[in-house]
């Protein structure tokens, strides 16, 4: 679940409040938005995705708060794994090509079908 | 309930077509109406770009080109498995309209080549494909309504369906009434939330919507499928669990999984003791492109110290209850009519039967159907005549008699009820009459001892109320829908009434009903 907004890092710019499908956030008077309802997350790790100052923490045990040590940092390998942001490679352009190359290699790996 | 008796601001809204619900479906649905110049409102619970269950996930489409034979042959594979419930015009036209629709969204989809530089079309990242969507949707000027559960739909005074009633959570707060001249259902399937990743808000809202105003099931049984994830977690991604092994405390092997199904030996051990993973068969090359095609997957397992290519960790089985499972709303017609006038299905809450058969359709399938489907029903919802003007009934004219609704401090005891009957999963993989009679009458008493809602209930709890509701009505049918198949066929597993060595006549099971459920069987033609 949902476990850190780190203070030093978040800009108050409201993404995770908006963009959160489970509604987890609400913006506070000071520019940190507060987790107000924490048991609703889903563990989607998607505001992690979506902030782009890794000011935000996920656990990955979905069945109950677990306290986040006071050291901890969020690592944005998320992030850095998707290559959002700061990660971004540059973006490759669709051809209809490729549509038949697909086919062929799908034939040749069914497996990545299914992910 | 009127209007001056609700405690919340009432706002209007009006368009040509209400889609319900923003995930792969709703989003297909929504920008190929408005493409042809409609007026276009999607009303999503969540965020329309992270909810649903394909924006955490990774969909491959269903891919076949138009080659001499491919098609057929692909389709034949399919209906083969499809034990006459199968319906190899649909697979077609699902396949030709994935083929040609699915390449529009290279416009607003970064596409990445893999290792041998090619760009495969058909196998996107879900977070950026549908963020992908919610951008086309905007640019083809789709009304897009974030944080706003839909509660209930509306009807006009001939009993057409012509809009919804819902509340916005975020912003401008209250309720709001959308009129429209069709409504399409894309509100997903339902997985009484079990921890399945990205399937909170797929409670089965449209579906308890829907039946409120009469409309029909098909295929509720099968509804039996549960994925792997490391224990504790959401991570269902399930293509490394292809070379899974499964071990008990003692080191003593569990049969493998079936199809990539979770096997009952998998899921007898977890109820006896814990289950350990051992992945170490996984290929290196696998391994390597993993973070790249499926970023979340290594989340879990790095963020708890684990190396899940050397060590064993443990797993729990979460249920997909009608999500890769088939059934949902009983189509009426070929471009996903409801049966209801005005009102369309598309996505996981329609029976996929046609396609999938009693099996799966994820992986490929699913994906397609939920593309195909949604630009199907867009286009038919724009061809229905225009009747205006027209009186709305308000919710509380509109639904049917019925006294279930909850209060708030039933809902957790509500949901908790539910979910024993339904993500058990060695019940669940190897159903009895007994059982399931039992499981009935406990979910039949949950529904008759709900208590109607305050009036002043919050926006939050209105819409947790409805989602109670929801999940108990379809878990209702699931059951009463796997009491009336007393074979075993594909996913639906009885072990008190094994396969059958003639085949029986291949048959539909429908269902509906909210204060009597019923379920009954209605033969295949295909
Ligand atoms: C882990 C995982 C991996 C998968 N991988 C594949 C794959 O590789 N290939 C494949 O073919 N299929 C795959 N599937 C299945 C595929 O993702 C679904 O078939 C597809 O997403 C269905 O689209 P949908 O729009 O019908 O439902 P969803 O994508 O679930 O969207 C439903 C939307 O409706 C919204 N909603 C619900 N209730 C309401 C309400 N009351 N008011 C407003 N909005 C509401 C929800 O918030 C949600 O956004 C996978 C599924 C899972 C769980
Ligand atoms: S998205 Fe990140 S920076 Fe923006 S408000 Fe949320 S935590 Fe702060
Ligand atoms: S993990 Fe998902 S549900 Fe939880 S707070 Fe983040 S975006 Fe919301």
């Amino acid at each position: 679940m949902i476990e850190l907004i780190l203070a030093e890092r978040c800009t108050g710019c409201g993404t995770c409040i908006s963009i959160c499908p489970s509604n987890v956030f609400e913006p506070s008077s000071g520019a940190v938005p507060m987790i107000v309802r924490q048991e609703d997350c889903q563990t989607c790790f998607l505001c992690e995705l979506y902030c782009e100052t890794d000011a935000l923490y996920v656990h990955p045990d979905a069945t109950g708060h677990v306290p986040s040590p006071d050291t901890l940092t969020p690592p944005g390998d998320y992030r850095r794994d998707s290559g959002w942001g700061s990660w971004l490679k540059t973006p490759v352009t669709a051809t209809s090509t490729g549509a038949w190359a697909m086919y062929s290699h799908a034939q040749e790996n069914p497996l990545e079908e299914q992910l | 309930m009127n209007q001056k008796a609700l405690p919340h601001a009432l706002h209007d809204h009006a368009a040509d077509l209400v889609v319900l619900g923003g995930g792969l479906s709703g989003c297909w649905a929504a920008l190929t109406a408005a493409r042809s110049g409609a007026k276009v409102s999607l009303f999503e619970k969540g965020y329309c770009g992270t909810s649903g269950v394909a924006a955490p996930a990774g969909p491959g489409h269903w891919w076949v080109p138009p080659l001499p034979g491919a098609r057929e042959d692909a389709v034949a594979a399919r209906l083969s498995k499809a034990k006459g419930l199968g319906d190899g015009q649909w697979m077609h036209r699902i396949i030709e309209r994935t083929w040609q629709n699915l390449p529009d969204i290279g416009r607003y989809y970064a596409y990445e080549p893999d290792d041998d530089n090619r760009i495969r079309l058909n196998a996107l990242r879900g977070p950026e494909y549908l963020n992908a969507l919610r951008r086309y949707c905007l640019a083809m000027g789709v009304t897009i309504f974030d944080h706003s559960p839909v509660l209930s739909l509306l009807r006009d005074s001939t009993g057409r369906v012509a809009g919804a009633f819902g509340a916005h959570l975020q912003g401008t707060q209250g309720l709001y009434r959308a009129r429209a001249n069709a409504v399409i259902l894309a509100s997903g399937g339902c997985a009484f939330q079990s921890r399945l990743l990205g399937a909170a808000n797929n409670t089965g809202d449209g579906h308890f919507m829907a039946a409120e105003l009469g409309a029909q099931f098909s295929g509720m049984e099968f509804s039996s499928i549960f994925s792997v994830v490391p224990k504790n977690t959401t991570m269902s991604r399930s293509m490394i669990y292809s070379f899974a092994r499964y071990f008990d405390t003692h080191g003593r092997e569990i049969a493998p999984d079936a199809q990539g199904q979770a096997s009952l030996g998998l899921a007898e051990a977890l109820a006896a003791g814990p289950v350990y993973c051992d992945l170490s068969r996984v290929p290196q090359d696998i391994r390597a492109q993993l973070p790249l095609i499926s970023p979340n997957v290594m989340l879990p397992f790095r963020r708890q110290g684990i190396d899940p290519f050397k060590d064993r960790f443990e797993i729990d089985l979460v249920g997909e209850g009608t999500i890769r499972g088939v059934g949902g709303i009983k189509l009426a017609g070929p471009n996903c009519e409801s049966g209801l006038e005005g009102l369309f299905a598309t996505g996981d809450i329609a029976s996929r039967e046609a396609v999938t058969g009693p099996i799966s359709g994820g992986g490929a399938v699913n994906a397609a159907w939920a593309l195909a489907s949604g630009c199907l029903a867009a286009e038919a919802a724009l061809s229905t005549d225009r009747r205006t003007p027209r009186r709305l009934d308000l919710p509380g004219r509109a639904k049917p008699k019925t006294s279930a609704a909850f209060s708030s401090e039933s809902h957790r005891a509500i949901r908790t009820g539910v979910q024993r009957e339904m993500l058990d999963a060695s019940r669940q993989l190897s159903r009895r009459a007994s059982h399931l009679k039992r499981s009935l009458t406990t979910l039949d008493t949950l529904w008759s001892q709900s208590a109607p809602s305050p009036a002043d209930a919050s926006l939050q709890n209105l819409k947790r109320d409805r989602e109670t509701q929801a999940m108990l009505a379809v878990a209702r049918w699931c059951t009463s829908s796997a009491l009336e198949r007393t074979e075993s066929l594909g996913m639906h597993r009885r072990a008190d009434e094994p396969e059958l060595k003639e085949p029986v006549k291949p048959y539909h099971v429908l269902s509906g009903g909210l204060n009597e459920v019923r379920s009954w069987r209605e033969e295949a033609f295909s």
